[in-house]
């Protein structure tokens, strides 16, 4: 589905990813670790399509398409869908507007009828259970005044509602306290499909309690150093990631 | 006495070319033309005329036209429409230059709404309608209460409206012809909004100076709407004023929506003071002209009168709106709140003063002000100057003004949601203005205004982002 090879990217001058070569199937979940600074977070922004980021070098494929000619909104519409670390809020523009016309965009962009108000409630009343919000955040502007846990919360239902082939969640495990993680969890577990994929951007090994991985990637000084399966999770969390780092710079000595 | 002032701009300035103004010799002509009126009027407008010849056009120099150079207006000579068929014809006949359905598409879609139709300045009975208005209502042209004596206008024009040191305001009252009279009895509520509706034919270089004077008695209530509107894209001038005496405990929803030509000028007053505990929520909204001004000024004279002046401005192009609020706090105990809102796109140019004068006796003065700006373009430009003069020494006032861009990180949220650059920029600018469009009561015309807003934005195409 997504086939990442050699990607350089930055901002301006300075050069964060440094080669990253990744492969990502339908209907695998791939985990993104990495020390803060790594490039984990510009990885996500890059596939989202970030326009403050620069591609300088490398490919990225995504279902046989070339994905850095694509603008965001392109690829939004080819099922790409990042939950950002930071949600945006935007005053004046209710939840249900905001997301009703990004679910009719996408429609449209696939030559899908668009669908009226009341069909749109009716589908998304289903979504919020499954983050457990309430329905009357459809009417307060997107994300202001919302809690940090709301905010992850709303980007899980915005992706519920969207439902991306791949999904890119952003650390959105942090700042979640542990039932706030679990809601957060079970939504990304019960949108899990074999025609997905899910590319899980952490710091830390706790999410992966929650959403289990079929690779695990460690990200060092925008380079992967070191990819397994899920044990390798525990491992970085038992040792810590000088571990990583010192393995990395090793292998650079060579 | 503490002063503040904050004044902030953005953009490139532009260098100011004043000319002498020779069209005021016409002015003068002209108002030697004018039909005799009743001995009182005679001498009003003269007085007007006295006024504005002293003082001239204002220039740059003048603090209150600092941003706003006149010249486009003074430099050309304006006939007033009224004048090129005196004695040739009489009342109601421009009724027949205007259609009713050239009018539709500014009613708001309200046949239900007292509608008084003015055309080049002068009240059309032909276009206007508002046979079933509540009997302790005056409401009619202005002209025809002068000839008659009607309602006794005499009481308050020229009053209200201070023109001693406002050159177009004594330039309006000097032409005193036309416009609305409203007279609202004690505890009268006027069921539906009374709409007063300024046409201009935009046949040649042509000026009208609307004349309005709304009196509302005590615990009177009533909203009242004028429409500033062209049937032809052309050059004119459209200089109103509009007085308004609000009594004890009178409510009053008062908008003005200014949608002229984008190659007219306009200049619009509307002073209003305020008896105690009386209620002024005015909404000011200015899309329209190549040059506009629009002045509400409000004195809150009597306890516990209270005003809200909101607005909103959508410039592009080369367009330049200036909008300039003065409210006198004069008596103790009365709250007064001001959110004024403004789009600039192109390479057009904002003003924006507000004054708060705190007098000695306002103690208990609640005042907030802020003005917001959105920049869509690069060469678009905002001169804003929120003003507060304190004399009480118990008073909460605040303000302050800012002035922004369209924030990438918001665009890209909304694109990488699927919604595209154009979709995205219309939402996001349309969120800018929403809060302050939710002021407005008349649910008709808060629609009808978001929706303006939304077109206004959706195909401008100036939506540039970096290639990859």
């Amino acid at each position: 589905m997504l086939e990442i090879n050699d990607l350089h990217a930055g901002i301006g001058e300075r050069e964060i990813l440094k080669g990253i070569t990744l492969q990502v199937n339908a209907g695998e979940v791939h985990a993104v670790m990495g020390p803060n600074g790594s490039g984990k977070s510009t990885l996500a922004q890059v596939l989202a399509g970030n326009p403050s980021y620069t591609v300088t070098r490398g490919t990225v494929q995504y279902s046989g398409q070339n994905l850095l000619e694509m603008d965001p909104e392109v690829r939004a519409q080819n099922g790409i869908f990042l939950a950002f670390q930071y949600p945006v809020e935007i005053p004046g523009v209710s939840n249900a507007y905001f997301l009703r016309s990004a679910y009719n965009e996408i429609r449209k962009a696939n030559g899908m009828e668009e669908v009226d108000p009341l069909e749109f409630l009716d589908m998304v009343e289903e979504k919020l259970k499954l983050v457990d919000m309430d329905k009357a955040m459809l009417s307060r502007s997107v994300n202001q005044g919302f809690s940090g846990g709301e905010k992850k919360r709303n980007e899980i239902f915005q992706m519920a509602v969207l439902a991306p082939r791949l999904a890119i969640l952003d650390e959105t495990d942090s700042g979640l306290d542990i039932d706030a993680l679990r809601i957060v969890a079970e939504g990304v577990n019960k949108l899990r499909s074999p025609e997905n994929a899910t590319i899980v951007v952490t710091h830390y090994q706790r999410l992966l309690n929650y959403i289990v991985p079929d690779f695990v990637h460690v990200l060092a000084n925008g380079r992967i150093v070191k990819s397994g399966g899920k044990e390798l999770a525990l491992e970085l969390e038992e040792k810590g990631y000088d571990w990583v780092q010192n393995v990395s710079d090793v292998e650079a000595a060579v | 006495m503490a002063r503040e002032s904050g004044p902030a701009s953005k953009g490139d300035a532009e260098p100011v070319t004043t000319r002498p103004p020779h069209s005021i010799a016409t002015y003068r002509k002209d108002f030697g033309l004018l039909p005799d009126v009743p001995d009182w009027l005679n001498r009003l407008r003269a007085h007007g005329m006295e006024r504005f010849e002293s003082l001239g056009f204002p220039t740059t120099k003048n603090e209150d036209w600092h941003f706003t150079s006149v010249t486009p207006i003074a430099g050309r000579t304006f006939r007033p429409a009224m004048l090129s068929k005196l004695g040739v014809s009489s009342e109601g006949s421009t009724a027949g230059m205007v259609a009713r359905a050239d009018l539709r598409r500014f009613t708001f879609n309200q046949p239900g709404w007292h509608t008084l139709v003015f055309v080049n300045g002068e009240f059309s009975a032909d276009l206007s309608s508002f046979a079933g208005i509540d009997k302790n209502v005056r409401v009619g042209s202005l002209a025809k209460a002068i000839q008659s004596g009607t309602g006794r206008p005499e009481r308050h024009l020229g009053k209200i409206a201070t023109f001693e040191d406002h050159a177009f305001t004594a330039l309006n009252t000097a032409f005193i012809h036309d416009g609305a009279f409203i007279e609202l009895q004690a505890n009268a509520v006027v069921d539906q909004p009374i709409h007063l509706v300024f046409v201009s034919e935009g046949q040649g270089e042509a000026v009208a100076h609307p004349r309005n004077l709304i009196v509302a008695a005590q615990n009177s209530r009533a909203s009242i709407i004028e429409s500033y509107v062209c049937v032809r894209d052309n050059t004119y001038f459209t200089n109103s004023v509009t007085e308004i005496s609000l009594g004890e405990g009178a409510h009053l929803d008062h908008y003005k929506i200014q949608r002229e030509s984008e190659q007219s000028f306009h200049v619009g007053t509307l002073q209003a003071t305020q008896a105690r505990a009386s209620q002024l929520h005015s909404f000011s909204f200015a899309v329209g002209g190549a040059l506009a001004r629009t002045n509400i000024y409000t004195s809150l004279a009597g306890d516990g009168a209270t005003c809200t002046l909101n607005g909103l401005y959508l410039t592009d192009g080369a367009q330049h709106i200036d909008n300039q609020t003065r409210i006198e706090h004069i008596a103790p105990n009365c709250p007064s709140h001001e959110v004024y809102k403004g789009i600039l796109d192109g390479r057009s140019h904002g003003v924006f003063n507000g004054k708060v004068y705190v007098h000695p006796e306002a103690q208990k003065t609640d005042g907030k002000q802020s003005n917001n700006n959105l920049l869509l373009s690069p060469h678009a430009r905002i001169d804003t100057k929120p003003e507060l003069e304190i004399f009480a020494d118990d008073v909460k006032c605040t303000h302050g003004a800012t002035v922004g861009r369209l924030d990438e990180l918001a665009m890209f949220y909304l694109n990488s949601r699927g919604i595209g650059p154009e979709s995205a920029r219309m939402l996001l600018t349309y969120a800018f203005a929403a809060d302050v469009l939710e002021t407005i009561e008349l649910e008709a015309l808060k629609t009808a205004l978001e929706g303006m807003v939304l077109s206004r934005f959706a195909d401008s195409g100036a939506v540039t982002r970096p290639r990859r």
